[in-house]
């Protein structure tokens, strides 16, 4: 469920930016303080035993397709909440890159998203409280079920929110959650089961490993500090760019209480004009700072609902595809003998 | 050149879950010497290599490198005397390119930045490998890794250096690249293997542990082409041996 | 090999981006701030915006030929990842009929135009994203990064990430075979089964950790990484980014397209 560059707009995706950048430097700012120099290496190398675990694949009980372990609550529950969030950001950013998943502005988000509800949320306020300091293999299996499970919805309901927030998809709020939270139910549940064997496993191999956390107790006490500080920026964040996009909010409101569909069916030509009215309101031109005024924007930056203008566009459109085409090719030609390795 | 020595003085070592890995265990290698470890799994060669500079700490007895004893506070000046190659490259290989990799040890001496660079490329050029320094480990070969994984262990010019498998994993070819490569230096070697031959070809001394023991301490020769011991310390003889 | 595959796409990439064209070598930082640019503002486009997208395609068009990446391996990219975006997409359509324009005499909704945008909106992200990278070591993007303010403990962690990515990721193949080769069938492929492999790859992978962290205090590691410095901004870093910016900030005031069929149309379509 990887949130994607072409669903959001630039101040929802910016927004989770500067929330995770913020959480990135926390976290970077707390474990130089306490820092354990075994755990640098460490991090790196269970960020690489994510994607190796993806490698392995297994058969999901009678259903014959395949499933693999998306891992977060399992470096939570190994590191800790701030080492982890470090590692799933890593994991995330390379995933980014060279899977292609989601795009450098949902990049933000995504970390977001799989990163900071289990290292900060889950993770101390579900199974901390859980498993306490006495990891029994009961414990352990039923914390680290609860856990995972909590953390995707809260992830998929973020998902849902990010989406919402920006406005270029039409799923309506409920529909979207009501497609996305059971299927994340169904994959936390079996994730959760993995993750709740392999730490146990790993208890009954190497206990030392699961009992050494550094928070437990009085730093316990300071990570609910901090998620409270988070979820206050949180929100101021998300006030501000509601303020700097009120429609967006409103209209997703608005969409919760399911109003605005059923009118669109009534008054056939005006209601048509009005909703597409409506539509470039509701999502105000994102200008860029050096643009210049909205007004000037309006008239030539949007697709003028006249047929004769936007077959223009379209023509002109693949005249510009071309051009790029051949610009392209001669490029190539042109740097063809240079760059040979 | 007394600090090219390595003494191990009735050195016993027991890990936390209870087992004894060395009993007892005293020794002495001297300048410029090449010795040999051998003895099966489980004999305590890891160990062995690992108190060498004090990544473990003896629980009875003392190391002594030159005429300091390894302890913690002794640590920084022994492990810029001792240097150790890992059994498996991909351990010690770390660092995003085999140029860094190679400047993470004199790097970490603190030594200015154009000494650091001459010792890179001295440690590359010894080991053949000078034409790699701007490749990422991971794209090199099985061979080239253990040769960049020496010179990132020689580029800080140690008296004496540990070798662990040196040969594992290796293809014949690299095999003897390699031997080439550790018969040319004049450092103390101490080398922990399973490859007898390699042994016999280039240490003169060798150790046979075993159990935790050394069982017995003399020439290659005499130790390794002895039968009847090979067979009791649960080794075969060397394959030039038996051809 | 199916699952392998995301993994060997990996190391093609990676190999990609050693090759030594003139993209390649500019500093990251300066690629990483154009890509950034560059998807802000093509994600700022009201949803209903195809034409003024269009012109936006110069930029990985030019980061693909000049930096002489194959344009097929790009669009397989592309296509594997897709199915999210299509499926999130696709309700547009649906939900969204109010005409729009029409098109020789066919009306086309709003939903079938934002999801036009959408989707052209996902293909110039994302073929930037994999670009910067095809164009750009994994390794200069962590220096780019530590040298842009990002934590380093962030980047060093991110540096070991993608230097054991290789040796684990082998690893884990290694494991699936061996179980494969012994389990005819599915049997061998069950949660219990998976979950041991898993649990062992794990512990492996914490003993690597310790056998890493024991050969860096063997050469004297004191807790700070010494880590190279290899790229400079100098003047063509500058021409660089100044013209591409300057250039996303043109193609998103002025719709190209539009006024390039506005032209055609006066000459030749009426």
């Amino acid at each position: 469920m990887h949130m994607a560059d072409a669903l959001l707009s630039p101040t929802v995706g910016g927004a989770f930016w500067a929330a995770t950048g913020a959480t990135t430097a926390y976290a970077a700012r707390r474990l130089r303080k306490d820092i354990n120099e075994k755990l640098v290496p460490l991090m790196g190398v269970l960020g690489a035993f994510v994607f190796a675990a993806q490698m392995i694949n297994f058969t999901i009980p009678g259903t014959g397709s395949s499933g693999h372990i998306g891992g977060g609550m399992l470096l939570a529950i190994l590191l800790g909440p701030h080492a982890a969030f470090l590692v799933i950001a890593s994991v995330l950013t390379v995933q980014s890159l060279f899977f292609a998943d989601g795009g450098l502005l949902a990049l933000g988000s995504n970390i977001w998203n799989l990163g900071f509800y289990p290292a900060y949320i889950v993770y101390p306020l579900i199974y901390r409280s859980i498993v306490r300091d006495n990891p029994t293999a009961r414990r352990v299996a039923i914390g680290a079920i609860l856990s995972v499970v909590v953390a995707l919805q809260l992830g998929a309901f973020s998902v849902v929110l990010q989406t919402r927030l920006s406005g270029i998809s039409e799923l309506p709020f409920r529909s979207f959650l009501l497609l996305m939270l059971p299927v994340h139910l169904v994959i936390g549940l079996a994730e959760g089961v993995i993750t709740a064997g392999v730490v146990n496993y790993l208890r009954s191999i190497q206990p030392e490993l699961l009992s050494s956390r550094p928070s437990s107790g009085r730093s316990l006490r300071k990570v609910i500090i901090a998620v409270s500080v988070m979820a206050v920026i949180t929100g101021g964040l998300l006030s501000w760019f509601a303020s700097v996009n009120p429609d967006g909010l409103e209209w997703s409101i608005q969409r919760i209480y399911g109003e605005p569909e059923i009118q669109s069916k009534e008054n056939p030509v005006t209601e048509k004009l009005q909703a597409i009215q409506e539509k470039t309101a509701i999502l105000p031109d994102y200008s860029l700072p050096s643009e210049g005024s909205e007004e000037t924007d309006s008239g030539e930056a949007w697709p003028n609902p006249d047929p004769g203008t936007s077959i223009s566009g379209l023509v002109g459109g693949f005249m510009v595809l071309l051009v790029v085409v051949i610009f392209g090719l001669g490029l190539r030609r042109l740097s063809g003998n240079g760059n040979r390795e | 050149m007394s600090h090219h020595i390595i003494e191990f003085r009735n050195v016993s070592f027991t890990y936390p879950d209870g087992t004894a890995a060395l009993r007892d265990v005293s020794f002495r290698i001297t300048h410029g010497e090449a010795v040999g470890i051998v003895g099966p799994n489980g004999a305590g060669k890891t160990t062995l290599i690992m108190l060498m500079n004090g990544l473990i700490l003896p629980g009875g007895g003392e190391v002594m490198v030159g005429e300091v004893p390894v302890t913690r506070k002794t640590l920084s000046e022994i492990r810029r005397k001792v240097g150790v190659v890992m059994q498996n490259p991909d351990d010690q290989l770390f660092m995003p390119t085999v140029r860094e990799d190679v400047a993470f040890g004199p790097s970490n001496m603190e030594l200015p930045p154009e000494v650091i660079e001459q010792r890179v490329d001295e440690a590359l050029r010894e080991v053949g490998a000078l034409h790699l320094k701007d490749r990422p480990p991971h794209r090199l070969s099985g061979g080239q890794k253990k040769a960049v994984a020496i010179a990132g262990v020689i580029a800080m010019k140690p008296d004496i250096l540990v070798m662990d498998e040196p040969t594992a994993g290796l293809d014949p070819g690299a095999r003897r690249q390699l031997i080439e490569i550790v018969k040319g230096f004049r450092h103390s070697r101490i080398i922990a293997t399973h490859d007898l031959d390699l042994v016999l070809e280039v240490c003169e001394r060798c150790i046979l542990l075993h159990g935790g023991a050394i069982k017995r301490d003399g020439p290659p020769g005499e130790i390794l082409l002895d039968a009847q011991l090979m067979q009791e310390s649960g080794l075969a003889l060397p394959l030039s041996a038996t051809v | 090999m199916e699952i392998g595959s995301n993994f060997l796409n990996i190391g093609y990439l990676d190999s990609l981006s050693y090759r030594a064209s003139p993209v390649h070598r500019i500093d990251p930082r300066i690629k990483t701030i154009v890509t950034i640019v560059y998807v802000v503002t093509v994600v700022s486009f009201p949803r209903y915006e195809v034409s003024g997208l269009l012109p936006f395609f110069i930029y990985p068009v030019f980061l693909i030929s000049v930096g002489n990446i194959p344009p097929g391996f790009v669009l397989r990219k592309l296509l594997l990842v897709s199915p999210f975006v299509v499926m999130v997409g696709m309700f547009n359509p649906i939900f969204d009929r109010t005409p729009m324009l029409e098109l020789y005499g066919v009306e086309i909704s709003g939903g079938w135009v934002s999801f036009t945008s959408i989707l052209l909106k996902f293909v110039l992200t994302i073929s930037t994203a994999l670009l910067l990278i095809a164009t750009t070591s994994f390794t200069g993007i962590c220096e780019g990064l530590g040298r842009m303010g990002v934590p380093q403990v962030f980047v060093v962690q991110l540096l070991f990430l993608y230097r054991y990515l290789f040796v684990l990721v082998e690893e884990a193949l290694r494991m699936v075979r061996a179980r494969d080769a012994r389990s005819s069938g599915k049997r061998g492929k069950g949660v219990r089964v998976f979950i041991h492999l898993v649990g062992v790859l794990l512990v492996r992978t914490i003993q690597r950790a310790e056998r890493i962290y024991a050969a860096m205090l063997s050469r004297g590691y004191t807790g700070r990484m010494p880590l190279r410095r290899t790229h400079r901004i100098g003047m063509k870093e500058l021409i660089f980014l100044s013209s591409w910016i300057l250039l996303f900030l043109v193609m998103r005031r002025y719709n190209l397209s539009l006024y390039l069929g506005i032209l055609l149309g006066q000459d030749g379509m009426r």
